[in-house]
């Protein structure tokens, strides 16, 4: 019980998948202009990246594994995914119109979000239990949105600033990551993973 | 050997699977069933459900003009959803002004039909089509002036003001590497619903004339939309005045052959302004509408050879000569820029009201 919970905040303080990794920095890079979409976009990445990585844990596990398909699991990952984003998306757009327009729209985004196929990747590598995975992958998600409020919080907060025209947008956004990311390494030490 | 077929058979299971599962929820899930959609209080129209208003209009040969074909980037197929639509979405704000968001303009290409609509769009987009059709004849009118006929298939129709113009598509050829298109009169009369004439002048160097005048065979098929545009018969009491120069003759022609059909018993005065005889074309025909019509049909030549009877000058100094009380009149012109912005200069002169002077200019 306690490993569960130290693989959930380590995932999402610790370990963050986008500031430790810097995995799904083209969506965070152009979403965090503001909060509200960033909200949408975060809780989106959540909830797939936690379905996402336990659906792949089982194909890994119970099919791929068996018939020594190691090999393939990228694709296969892939194929889970995008089949997943998908379906999510018509079952959001049929029975939800509320949640369709706050998250659906996002979702098309979410099927190449290479931090949603990280967490798969990184689920195999470090070899979690099925539980583990389940709870890596929403404390990652939770990380990712997390780090994408911080950043949108910022960025609205700068709308005013005076930053050099060469760095404006892009620029000046991968240098708060950086400088966020460094301060997230401060985090390092408190929970071992 | 084994172990690769094995492997192939066991991924192909995988894809397949997941692809059937996804065709399945499509079937389940996507289908919205049918719904109704309104179109200015008034034609109801019943659809399938599901995908975007754009193109369900377009299903209902609906054309709502769309430069980027629905990507939301172009924000041109704006249209007034009155209900049914949902929130604005994020894709959409960025083309709606506050005031449209007040009066419920919608980005036709974001929008879902997912229930019954209500919806309004301007009239003229109703008959607004894009036609695939056949040339039927080109004839020379002069020199430099084709009549050419063309052919909607046999069951497609088109409903036009006389006046109106169509977009003519010019495809990729030697002076163009992509589709242009340009615009031309309809010079065959509205009660012709299954094709309609245009009189193309060549334009030296001009893309779609130079196509026209020296691709174009009978039995090929073009693609043309419309009809477009403002410039025709106002109702009303008036004598009208009706001037044109070279191939401004095809909506005037289309006027007074609506206007026949109409049984129009307004006084009409047309003056042609051409250079020489050989420049002057139709004019038996348009002759005719003297008998049938309160009309009558002035050509005039700036440079006529010897033995010409009609007047000559310029087509100014013509209408000068013969509007004498300009308030009785309103007046249409079809021509050259020059054309037309000495003839609205005379008129006013004469008393026309400026109001009353409706153009089209051949840009």
């Amino acid at each position: 019980m306690l490993s569960l919970l130290m693989i959930l905040l380590s995932s999402a303080v610790t370990n963050n998948i986008l500031l430790t990794n810097y995995l799904g920095l083209c969506s965070f890079l152009s979403v965090s202009r503001e909060i509200k979409t960033s909200v949408g976009l975060g809780a989106a990445v959540a909830f797939v990246m936690s379905v996402t990585a336990t659906l792949n844990w089982v194909v890994y596990y119970k099919i791929l594994v068996p018939f020594g398909l190691e090999y393939l699991s990228y694709i296969v990952f892939i194929m889970v995914i995008a089949a997943f984003v998908q379906i999510t998306e018509m079952i959001l757009e049929r029975f939800s119109e509320h949640l369709y327009n706050a998250l659906g729209i996002f979702l098309p985004l979410i099927t190449v979000n290479c931090a949603i196929m990280g967490a798969s990747l990184f689920m195999i590598i470090r070899k979690y239990s099925l539980l583990h995975t389940l709870f890596y992958g929403l404390g990652s998600g939770l990380g990712w949105m997390f780090a994408i409020l911080l950043m949108a919080g910022i960025r609205q907060k700068m709308v005013r600033s005076r930053v050099p025209r060469g760095l404006a947008g892009a620029g000046i956004t991968l240098i708060i990551a950086g400088c966020m990311a460094l301060a997230f390494i401060g985090f390092n030490g408190m929970i071992p993973v | 050997m084994n172990a690769v077929f094995l492997h192939i058979t066991i991924f192909t299971a995988l894809a397949c699977g997941l692809a059937l599962f996804m065709i399945i929820a499509d079937f389940f899930i996507g289908d919205y069933g049918q719904a109704v959609i309104t179109v200015n209080n008034s034609k109801k129209l019943e659809v399938e459900a599901g995908s975007t208003l754009l193109s369900v209009l377009k299903g209902q040969k609906i054309f709502i003009p769309s430069a980027c074909g629905g990507r939301g980037s172009c924000g041109l197929c704006k249209v007034k959803i009155i209900s049914g639509a949902g929130d604005y979405l994020a894709t959409e704000l960025p083309w709606i002004s506050a005031d449209e968001k007040k009066s419920g303009i919608r980005l036709s290409c974001q929008v879902k039909v997912r229930r019954n609509l209500e919806i309004e769009i301007p009239e003229s987009l109703f008959n607004i089509h894009e036609y695939r059709a056949r040339v039927e004849s080109i004839r020379n009118l002069t020199y430099d002036i084709k009549e050419i006929k063309i052919s909607l298939p046999e069951e497609e129709q088109i409903n036009f003001k006389a006046g109106q113009f169509m977009q003519i598509e010019t495809p990729v050829y030697e002076l163009t590497a992509q589709p242009v298109y340009r615009a031309y009169s309809i010079a065959s009369s509205p009660g012709q619903k299954n094709s309609v004439e245009f009189e193309i002048r060549l334009v030296p160097g001009g893309i779609c004339t130079t196509y026209i005048h020296k691709h174009l065979k009978i039995g090929d098929t073009v693609t043309l939309n419309g009809p477009y545009g403002d410039f025709f018969v106002r109702p009303g009491q008036k004598k009208i005045i009706f001037i044109a120069g070279g191939s401004g003759m095809a909506p005037i022609k289309s006027m007074l052959a609506d206007m026949v059909l109409q049984k129009n018993t307004r006084q009409a005065v047309y003056f042609f302004g051409a250079r020489t005889q050989k420049d002057l074309f139709l004019t038996d025909e348009i002759r005719t509408y003297e008998n049938r019509l309160a009309f009558r049909f002035i050509p005039a030549l700036s440079s006529p050879e010897p033995g010409w009877k009609g007047e000559s000058g310029l087509i100014t100094e013509v209408v000068d000569r013969y509007i004498q009380n300009g308030p009785e009149y309103e007046a249409y012109l079809c021509g050259s820029p020059g054309m037309i912005n000495a003839c609205v200069s005379v008129l006013v002169k004469k008393g026309v009201s400026e109001k009353e002077i409706y153009f089209d200019k051949f840009g």
